[in-house]
């Protein structure tokens, strides 16, 4: 199961959270910068996976953003880290060429993308046209 | 692809500092939101952060309550508030924004309004009360993507409580044309399963026809139902097994749109969730695995590609392959595969394949052999995180031979760590494999003194539990027992002489509990020299008060010996004023008990380890107490529960943390029991030997099953042959060094541990020999080693087989013995048409039948007897029973009269009972010289069952003795002087009451008749009698204000909901009436959509009932003092609601 999604930048800035366990808001910063410090420290040439007390993290760099997903320690590893990149290629096909600033820009458009695509922490939908159809329809409806 | 968006990203910092950029195009620059992403991306510091969304926050606080802001302008207040709150700043203030914009936004303003609630609400929030409206209007919206936003939301998050609400309006869209709204419904539908399973029981088949689905999407989205609920319960999935395997066998066989593909592969994602059914359906199931073994061969054969998204799957195929029932040649391919992985140079795999591996060998030990150089490779790697995943492995592999080498790995481990919870999790391990597995005591000892000191007041308390009671409970062997102790003394002697102050809490209390208990032991050994050992550790700064009283526990325990009676006074003294209680209560005890040696012999025997404790749980010796308080005027006790209820119902003050904080002080003083030996030394003399602790061993040692265990309770049970094979060793001398002592356990142990060679290769296959060892017995490496016991999955296999088996055989001894074809015949022959539905009468009631029934009770009786049989059936059709359930209400029951053969034995029911409700006389069993038939009575004030015995021999039975027993009920003899004797083709009749002991669905009765006949040996038959608890329930009146304080009263309840009845009547007073009439129930009222309903089980166990119409369904509150009624009589509405 998944329990959060985290785009980080390198600089440790937190860009976009989203939870699907309760966590209160007074300790997302802690554990946001602690999941970070965590994943930065790591050489290229280390596991994409590591150990975060009861769960872990998969971790995933697009050139200064890091994506970062803390899962169960049931759940496949490596079909996340894929999701990651599922993920990153959907943002690029909505975006074409997705950069971090269209990210920023974009904030509410990028979490209804993952809304699409997670849901519960269970991953819903991973259609690449079906995950953007929602969102191609509302951008059609708002500019006519 | 991934390449170009890699490039692309690259380039990001140099964009960063440039004013116009492509992303940022279709917002103004000189937007607020723009102002406030140029703010953060420029941030340099936490400080600046701060003031720069403070700002911020104050700006957005100022502009929502406007009321000239259009939702436009709302829409990006709210992105703006997302952005502070995920940088950790709480934005309230615009919660109650977010859901007037969901509310009143149009298209992409509402979605932002949905997502802003969804990011800024947790469900249990009250505002999301407000946001039920809204989506129940946007769910009948005409417009699709205002439905779809309304479901995205609700499956995200929505109130429990709400849920009938628009369930309906969910279920419908179901059945829409679009498969986007379709998938988005069944996905709405898994949220509501999830947080109330109850809600949604009754739309089981809906999710069928989702798993059906013409559109992939749909299906998959149903799946996540199916695991889920297959999770809880694979019995009742099994049927799917085939659905889900020719679903894969598409997938695999690439029949999805291509659009499904990611990098070419058909809908990974996909596959993996199937292969996740797939394995918790065939676990344990020969016949369920079969059907898979092709599609699993198959997605092995198809994964064969080089990309990490079949890596990815395989990975799942090969944990299903080793989950289901085996099958060789799919074993060895999926051995392979994890060969691929491990070997992989891709630091992702090989983890990956570490973990497979790790799974895999709790199956098949031998193939962590195949891969052995690879994972000591893996232990020197320099990643931790591999390290740490191969010693997870090497932990599932651990055996009597090899737990020397892999402890100490782990040691190692644990001393470089740094992270806490690492550290709690493989301390845990090493305590666990060291009782296990230990190979001696000097081992044992020196292990659990690592793991005391490095696990520190980290660790889970019951590991030093555990280790007491090891210690404690002692050996086979008397001179076993006693060197481990001694070690122990001894260890610990010199680990008081060295630097006490760096050891941790916890370890300083198994100091100086075993110190206390056991250092009279080394009679060379000075109790004055323990005591100033002892009294050192009070004296240190960081000594906590629980260790002083431990400590001081110890002492008193020491003064037996006599001889430091001065230095006890001297610590009493100074303890005796402390301000800690306990620490006071404890010197006050140490001085005390130091004065008088009888009390302290009674109080504290020695060496009474292995004496069971007596424990007066039930507490009676308060039982006076407790009269004369009552006697006094005291209230009599009411547990917790109805308290707090009773509290809160009163609406008296909320007196909630006064509610919470029993169960808490209460739970944690049981903890106190445990740990601090306060209570252990006042109500015992054995302080590690108290109930509450076994209870604690053997919680940890559940996992163990299949498992050698060579340290339990028996103590330490080591290949003792092994032990004495190896190289003698002597008693160790009471003072050896750490050093000495890893010699001799190499020696002891007979584990060959790597000695350094020039050649690091060699070394690796030293290592090797010595981690590997006793895993197989073909092995090249280990000859000597003995394999593991046969992997566990297959030893469970054999015992279920064995119970099934018995449980069958119980089966046949209850049942009624089938009438032969020559009986059959005969029946029909001579009873003619009026027999022919009635099959299973056995031959010997047939015979009384002929040789009585038409003769003595012709006429009178056989019309009396129609008639009762008839009104029985016309009014209460649940209440004729079978044996086997409920039979189906006859819809003629006046013309088609009872069997011959119920009339018979009928007349012979007493007056008083022939008049009231009966079941239908069952046919319980026969034999050529008796048979015995049942039927029970319902009586308004109790339930009684009639038992008749017929004699069909020529001869007289005698002694007849009827025995009655049973797990649920309890069952009494009615008639005075039960029939002994039954003369030549006579019946006689056994009444006995039945009152109900504790609850279930189904109720039964197991009996046993004996009897002797003229000639020939006693005879013994036995029977069993089933009935359903609705016979035991009674109306119960009361006026509605009884009902009210008797609501309050009771604590157990269930809720469910009811499909209503809708035939003419208002649904309401139909449901109700149907289940008073099926369920015997009384209707104390109905106000509106709201009813109130009592009945009683037998007897005066009280049950209320309160309904409410929701929508179409009807949600029902049941109220019992009793446990497990409520449950029960929700399953018999259920039941009657069903069959009507």
């Amino acid at each position: 199961m998944i329990k959060f999604v985290l785009m980080v930048n390198r600089q440790g800035q937190t860009r976009l959270s989203r939870y699907y366990q309760p966590v209160e808001l007074s300790r997302r910063a802690a554990l946001e910068a602690d999941v970070v410090r965590c994943c930065l420290t790591r050489k290229k040439d280390q596991c994409s996976f590591v150990e975060y007390k009861d769960f872990k993290l998969v971790y995933r760099q697009y050139a200064a953003l890091y994506i970062v997903v803390g899962v169960t320690d049931t759940e496949n590893e490596l079909s996340i880290y894929e999701l990651v990149h599922n993920f990153v290629e959907v943002l690029d096909k909505y975006f074409s060429r997705v950069s971090e600033l269209d990210i920023m820009f974009n904030l509410d458009r990028v979490h209804i993308i993952l809304d699409e695509m997670i849901q519960n922490g269970h991953i819903v939908e991973t259609n690449k046209s079906r995950i953007l159809a929602p969102l191609t329809a509302l951008d059609k409806m708002a500019d006519g | 692809m991934s390449d170009v968006v890699e490039k692309t990203l690259t380039a990001l910092p140099s964009l960063l500092s440039l004013d116009s950029q492509p992303g940022s195009a279709k917002l103004s620059s000189t937007s607020k939101l723009g102002n406030l992403i140029r703010g953060i991306t420029e941030l340099t510091s936490k400080h600046e952060e701060e003031k720069l969304i403070q700002r911020e926050l104050a700006s957005i606080k100022e502009q929502v309550s406007s009321p000239n802001t259009s939702m436009r302008q709302m829409k990006e207040l709210m992105v703006r508030a997302i952005y502070c709150e995920s940088l950790g700043y709480e934005a309230s203030f615009s919660y109650i924004h977010a859901i007037k914009l969901a509310q009143q936004g149009t298209v992409l303003e509402k979605r932002v309004g949905y997502l802003a609630v969804s990011l800024f609400l947790n469900e249990s929030h009250e505002l999301l009360l407000l946001l039920v409206n809204t989506v129940l209007k946007d769910l009948q919206s005409t417009n699709l993507i205002e439905v779809c936003m309304a479901l995205t939301v609700v499956s995200q998050m929505f109130p429990k409580d709400m849920i009938p609400a628009i369930l309906p309006l969910v279920e419908e869209k179901l059945n829409h044309p679009k498969e986007i709204i379709r998938r988005k419904a069944v996905l709405a539908l898994y949220k509501f399963y999830l947080i109330a399973p109850n809600q949604v029981q009754h739309i089981h088949n809906k999710f069928r026809k989702a798993l059906c689905d013409k559109d992939p999407g749909v299906m998959t989205a149903s799946l996540h139902i199916y695991l889920q609920m297959i999770q809880e319960n694979p019995e009742g999935y099994k049927d799917l097994t085939a659905s889900f395997v020719t679903i894969l066998k598409q997938v695999v066989g690439g029949k999805l749109p291509m659009d499904f593909n990611y990098h070419s592969v058909p809908a990974p994602w996909l596959q993996i969730q199937l292969l996740r059914i797939l394995s918790l359906l065939g676990k344990n199931d020969q016949s369920t695995s079969e059907i898979m073994y092709e599609v699993l061969d198959e997605s092995l054969r198809r994964a064969e590609m080089n990309h990490n998204i079949t890596y990815a799957i395989l990975y799942e195929c090969v944990k299903c392959i080793y989950t289901i029932h085996p099958k060789s040649d799919l074993l060895e391919k999926a051995a392979k595969c994890i060969g691929n992985f491990v070997l992989s140079p891709k630091i992702n795999l090989k983890y990956l394949g570490l973990k497979a591996l790790t799974y895999v060998v709790q199956q098949d030990p031998k193939l962590a052999l195949q891969h052995q150089m690879t994972i000591i490779e893996c232990l020197d790697h320099p990643d931790l995180i591999i390290k740490r995943e191969t010693l997870e492995l090497l932990f599932r592999i651990t055996n009597a031979q090899n737990v020397t080498v892999i402890v100490e790995k782990m040691l190692e481990f644990l001393h470089s760590n740094t992270d806490d919870y690492t550290t709690i999790d493989l301390v845990g391990k090493v305590a666990e494999l060291a009782e296990k597995y230990a190979p001696g005591n000097e081992w044992f000892i020196e292990t659990m003194n690592t793991v005391f000191s490095v696990g520190g007041d980290m660790m889970q308390p019951d590991i030093p539990n555990s280790f007491l009671k090891l210690l404690s409970e002692g050996f086979d062997t008397v001179e076993e027992d006693r060197k481990l102790r001694l070690f122990a003394v001894d260890s610990y002697v010199s680990l008081l002489q060295g630097e006490p102050g760096k050891l941790p809490q916890r370890f300083l209390q198994v100091i100086s509990w075993v110190l206390g208990e056991y250092s009279h032991l080394r009679e060379e050994l000075e109790p004055a020299t323990v005591m100033r050992l002892l009294a050192k550790l009070l004296d240190m700064k960081q000594t906590s008060s629980e260790t002083k009283s431990w400590v001081l526990l110890a002492m008193t325990k020491l003064v037996r010996a006599g001889q430091v009676f001065q230095s006890a006074q001297e610590v009493s003294e100074t303890y005796g004023s402390s301000m800690d209680t306990v620490l006071r209560q404890r010197a006050q005890e140490l001085q005390h008990l130091s004065q008088d040696c009888e009390l302290r012999a009674r109080v504290l025997p020695q060496d009474a380890g292995l004496e069971p404790l007596e424990v007066d749980s039930s507490l009676s010796f308060l039982d006076g107490f407790v009269s004369e308080a009552l006697a006094a005027g005291a209230a009599p006790y009411k547990p917790p529960h109805q308290r707090q209820e009773e509290l809160a119902q009163a609406k008296a003050l909320s007196l909630e943390p006064y509610g919470l904080s029993l169960p808490i002080s209460m739970s944690s003083c049981s903890i106190a029991d445990r740990q601090s030996p306060t209570l252990l030394s006042m109500s015992s003399g054995l302080s590690g030997d108290s109930t509450d602790l076994s209870h604690k061993g053997s919680s940890t040692t559940l996992k163990l099953d299949g498992v050698k265990r060579v340290w339990g309770r028996e103590g330490y049970l080591a290949q003792r042959e092994a032990v004495e094979e190896a190289a003698q060793v002597e008693v160790p001398s009471p003072l050896r060094s750490p050093s000495q002592q890893a010699e001799a356990d190499s020696s002891h142990s007979q584990t060959p541990t790597p000695t350094p060679t020039p050649e690091p290769d060699q070394e690796k296959q030293q290592l090797a020999s010595s981690l590997f060892f006793g895993l197989s017995s073909q092995s090249s490496v280990c000859l000597m080693g003995k394999s593991e016991p046969t992997p566990q999955r297959f030893r469970r296999k054999a015992k279920g087989q064995a119970s099934s088996s018995g449980a069958a055989e119980q089966i046949s001894n209850s049942l009624v013995s089938a009438p032969s074809a020559v009986d059959n015949f005969l029946c029909n022959n001579l009873l003619d048409s009026n027999i022919t539905s009635q099959v299973g009468i056995s031959s010997s009631e047939q015979t009384s039948e002929l040789s009585q029934g038409p003769a003595t009770t012709n006429g009178t009786c056989d019309t009396e007897a129609e008639s009762t049989d008839g009104d029985i059936k016309g009014s209460n059709p649940s209440l004729i029973i079978g044996d086997n359930g409920l039979v189906a209400a006859d819809p003629t029951p006046h013309k088609d009269p009872g069997s011959p053969k119920d009339f018979c034995l009928s007349s012979h029911l007493p007056a008083e009972l022939s008049e009231l409700c009966r079941s239908e006389i069952t046919p319980l069993c026969s034999n050529q010289s008796l048979g015995l038939s049942a039927c029970h009575v319902h009586k308004e004030d109790s339930l009684v069952l009639v038992v008749f015995i017929t004699n069909s021999s020529d001869a007289a039975i005698r002694q007849i003795l009827l025995d009655l027993d049973s797990e649920q009920l309890q069952v009494s003899c009615v008639s005075d002087s039960p029939v002994e004797d039954v003369t030549s083709h006579s019946v006689a009749m056994h009444q006995f009451s039945l009152t109900v002991k504790r609850p279930s669905v189904h109720v039964e009765v197991v009996g046993m008749v004996s009897y002797q006949l003229p000639v020939g040996t006693p005879q013994e038959v036995q029977f069993s009698y089933k009935l359903p608890l609705t016979s035991f329930i009674r109306p119960l009146t009361v006026s509605t204000e009884e009902y009210g304080t008797m609501w309050l009263s009771f604590s157990h309840d269930t809720k469910q909901n009811l499909t209503l009845i809708s035939d003419g009547e208002e649904p309401l007073t139909a449901t109700l009436n149907v289940l008073k009439e099926k369920l015997q129930l009384h209707i104390v009222e109905i106000i509106g959509m709201e009813g109130i309903i009592a009945c009683q089980l037998l007897r005066d166990q009280p049950c209320l009932m309160h309904c409410r119409v929701h929508a179409d369904v009807l949600a029902v509150w049941l109220r019992s003092p009793v446990p497990d009624l409520p449950d029960c009589l929700i399953y018999h509405c259920q039941r009657a609601l069903q069959e009507h």
